[in-house]
């Protein structure tokens, strides 16, 4: 009875001390830790990285190779790169990507920048993927889009000649799955970082805005004309996104219900997640079903183009009249601001690029 | 051997299970419980977004959004001694997170007057220095044009106006700030909320309560026709806001557990 006692208490010391180990020595890559932006070093909360996805060398290039290789989809002619164009921070210029069998999705495609600072870690515009590693789950087997099967996208993967060795760097095997595929894309999407804009800049000290996007910079805080700072972020909170959804009165009634669609809430029918407003140079069209294709038209939407419906956000403000009716020269100057956020390094970056 | 060994496990155990030490004059950690109500009403998750309360002014008025800002919970003794940790609680009463603050400082036990700071006195409202409030809510910030600092507040909702149509407000408060002069005239709108005396021991929990109603009364009833958006660079409906704010919090139930 003493000797069961005792063995009882030493496995809960061990076990309460171990480090989760399976007894083997794991094997570990390269420790690659994002290199953070001084600015989001001095703004924000430390990115999320998982404790069991941590960035490698490895891991990151693998991530890089797959995201560029047509390999993972169902008839091999479609990468994530297909609708996710490093020229077009990381979107589609389309309105709807066009699968791999001429299907057309409903929504715009996202572009992909600083994932790692979504702090709530809802992704998609609908936010129903819960992580980076969750996300990259989808597009493979989406009926719209790769149309492959994860069974099929692995066997492919295994049967190529450098794939197995590369998990076997990456990951310490060169048995491939699912999850060790998603976990490379999503350390090559983490290190995606954006934070090199004009306005960055001028944060640092290193340029002057001119004074129109100085001024647009105004009407973008100022809650009487553009209050687009509540969801889109502010020089102090330099992502220019909250990354929560919102109805910001695109439709009387709702063919699609977003949020509300993934959550079954009726009180978030027709809420789609705000896009970082970085990039926007390259990222048109616009909104979650790009239905405009210039900034002008965004403007004018939240200037005097909104709709009221059930589950608009109470920040959209005059509805009755369709907006807070900004001047002309507001409209040109807060475009002007907007596109100070535009980041060229980050398009040009050849750590970003097709490696294949 | 085996018993010596035996009985040293047991008592790390032992010891790694008990509850803090039983000396009555160990400092203790104390909970705060933030909880809400309209009248009396509870306010829970599936309150939001439904138009089902009114004014002291009479308008039917809902809530979509229900953050607030609390600093400097201070214990002060009568001997006149002072214990604050200085921190912080940004609370979401819709997405029910930080609903219970620990601060970070611990008290001997004894009978104190209880306080807190509603938002951030100007001390400690720094523009742009609190990392989790510049990440939090797509950043809790003031924009500099308005003095900078952070939020104390953000209560949005639809109410019906006078027109019988449905509008949004947002009742933002905010360190009071006047652009229009030069330089801009700013005034310290945070308020001390004293929760009165209470007595701290083991394991004390101190329900603070918010009637939300009081936000729209006393000493002000708040037309929210006149005053539904655009209050943040609004210098007198600051001052109103800091001034009804004075009746919203009251001390709710002390459990010693």
């Amino acid at each position: 009875m003493r000797l069961t006692i005792i063995a009882i208490l030493v496995s809960l010391t061990i076990i309460s001390c171990s480090t989760g180990g399976d007894g083997g020595d794991p094997y570990e890559a390269t420790p690659s830790p994002l290199v953070i932006p001084q600015l989001f070093q001095d703004k924000l909360i430390d990115p999320v990285i998982p404790a069991d996805n941590p960035q490698t060398v490895e891991g990151i290039a693998l991530g890089r190779k797959l995201f560029f290789d047509p390999i993972l989809s169902g008839d091999g002619t479609q990468s994530c790169s297909t609708c996710h164009n490093p020229e077009n921070a990381f979107t589609d210029p389309r309105q709807f990507s066009v699968g791999i069998d001429g299907s057309i999705g409903t929504r715009n495609s996202m572009p992909i920048f600083n994932v790692a600072w979504n702090f709530n870690e809802l992704f998609f515009w609908d936010g129903r993927a819960t992580s980076v590693e969750d996300q990259a789950f989808g597009p493979v087997v989406n009926p719209v889009e790769m149309k492959n099967t994860w069974p099929n996208a692995v066997a492919s993967l295994q049967a190529d000649s450098e794939y197995p060795d590369l998990f076997l760097a990456a990951f310490g095997t060169s048995t491939i799955d699912s999850t060790m595929v998603t976990k490379a894309i999503a350390q090559f999407e983490r290190t995606l970082i954006s934070a090199n804009s004009k306005f960055d800049k001028y944060t640092r000290g290193e340029v002057e805005l001119t004074p129109s996007e100085l001024n647009g910079l105004n009407v973008f805080l100022d809650e009487g004309r553009g209050d687009c700072f509540h969801c889109h972020g502010n020089p102090n909170s330099p992502l220019w996104t909250d990354n929560i959804f919102h109805n910001n009165g695109l439709d009387a009634s709702f063919t699609d219900r977003g949020r509300g669609m993934v959550t079954g809430d009726p009180r978030e029918f027709g809420q789609f997640k705000s896009p970082s407003l970085r990039n926007l140079a390259y990222t048109a069209p616009y909104m979650h079903d790009g239905r405009f294709a210039t900034l002008e038209e965004v403007i004018n939407h939240y200037s005097e183009g909104l709709v009221y419906s059930e589950t608009i956000d109470p920040l959209m403000k005059t509805v009755s009249a369709g907006g807070v009716h900004l001047t002309e020269q507001d409209k040109a100057d807060l475009k002007a601001f907007l596109l100070s956020l535009s980041d060229p390094s980050f398009i040009s970056n050849p750590d970003f690029q097709d490696p294949n | 051997m085996k018993k010596i060994a035996l009985f040293a496990m047991i008592a790390m155990v032992a010891m790694s299970c008990n509850n803090d030490d039983d000396n009555s004059s160990t400092p203790v950690n104390v909970d705060f419980l933030f909880t809400h109500n309209w009248d009396g009403s509870a306010i829970e998750n599936s309150d939001f977004e439904v138009i089902q309360y009114t004014n002291a002014h009479g308008e039917e008025l809902s809530l979509s959004k229900l953050v607030y800002l609390i600093s400097d919970i201070t214990f002060t003794n009568a001997n006149g001694d002072v214990y604050d940790a200085g921190d912080y609680n940004l609370v979401n009463v819709r997405e029910e997170t930080n609903l219970m603050f620990t601060p970070n400082i611990q008290v001997p036990p004894g009978d104190y007057t209880v306080s807190f700071t509603f938002g951030f006195d100007d001390e400690d409202n720094i523009d742009g220095v609190y990392q989790d409030l510049n990440s939090a809510d797509g950043g809790w910030n003031v924009p500099m044009m308005l003095g900078g600092g952070y939020h104390y507040m953000r209560m949005e909702g639809k109410f019906i106006d006078n027109t019988a149509a449905e509008v949004g407000y947002a009742y933002h408060a905010i360190r009071a700030a006047d652009a229009s002069t030069t330089p801009i005239t700013l005034q310290d709108t945070s308020f001390e909320v004293n929760l009165g005396t209470v007595t701290i021991a083991n394991n004390t929990e101190i329900e603070v309560k918010m009637n939300v109603a009081e936000w729209y009364d006393n000493p002000h009833e708040w037309d929210l026709n006149i005053l539904h958006t655009v209050l943040m660079p609004n210098f007198d409906a600051q001052v109103m806001m800091s001034e009804n704010g004075a009746t919203v919090f009251s001390k709710g139930a002390v459990t010693q557990n």
